[in-house]
């Protein structure tokens, strides 16, 4: 039997290094898809805590969580198309129009 | 047996994970997310969550996966124009942060009490359908609001000309 911990930890796990990929690198793409990361580390932690405590907002709430997730990459890969085209660089440290 | 799954599928999701932040290539990562992400719908059906591993792989791995990989063909960075990544302070930083956080996490987990045991069958088909379409009917409704704003937002955001 595997203890309620472990999942929790997994989800840290998978979270951080989300985390790891959001402050550590340039390339826009993948800051996009460390967040997906980070978001399914959370539904790891819903999944597991739901089952264990035997609720079903568990389930409902990693269910809201893809959904949004799914719009997030939706808005945020049209906004990286609408900024190739302007800029033509996918780096974000090349995006500094708000920074003073 | 249901823990050697667990360590078998938590190991692949977290070197899934760990590949799609050190690869260059942004094709290669969106490749190992989908490993990670088929990693972690398995986990979700040792939990018995049946409904959410389908969704896992249709939504995730079947759609948002694939627009990513639709985007990276679409712009076509060639090789020599990816970003490169260089080791600044605020990322050595960030990183520590991120290890800080996992071993905080590690720590809080073990004190959290949950009661061990079987999982029980609240991520069925059947049961987050109940839940969906009575307790949580407000809010399943307001996600198509959620979802008609993400596409008028996406095609209004990528259209040449509107």
């Amino acid at each position: 039997m595997i203890a309620p911990s472990a999942y929790l930890l997994l989800s840290a796990i998978l979270f951080g290094i989300g985390v790891v990929g959001v402050v550590a690198r340039k390339n826009i793409l993948i800051i996009l898809m460390s967040v997906e990361l980070m978001l399914n580390g959370v539904n790891v932690a819903f999944v597991a805590a739901g089952s264990y405590l035997g609720d079903t907002a568990g389930g409902v709430f990693a269910f809201m969580v893809m959904t949004v997730a799914a719009a997030e990459a939706a808005v945020g890969l049209a906004l990286l198309i609408a900024l190739y085209r302007l800029k033509e660089t996918i780096d974000i440290t090349e995006l500094r129009v708000l920074k003073w | 047996m249901e823990a050697v799954l667990f360590i078998l599928f938590g190991a692949i999701a977290v070197c899934g994970a760990i590949m799609v932040v050190t690869r260059k290539s942004p094709m290669a990562s969106a490749l190992y997310l989908i490993l990670t992400l088929f990693a972690v719908a398995a986990l979700f059906v040792l939990r018995q969550a049946h409904f959410l591993a389908a969704i896992q792989v249709i939504i995730y791995a079947g759609a948002v996966v694939v627009l990513f990989v639709f985007v990276i063909m679409l712009i076509n960075v060639p090789e020599d124009r990816l970003p490169v990544e260089r080791a600044t302070t605020t990322r050595v930083l960030g990183i520590l942060a991120a290890g800080f956080f996992i071993l905080e996490s590690a720590v809080l987990a073990r004190r959290f009490y949950m009661p061990t045991g079987p999982a029980t069958a609240v991520g069925t088909v059947e049961a987050v359908g109940r839940a969906l379409f009575t307790d949580y009917l407000l809010a399943f409704e307001v996600t198509s609001v959620l979802l008609l704003a993400a596409v008028i937002g996406a095609i209004a955001l990528a259209k040449r000309k509107i």
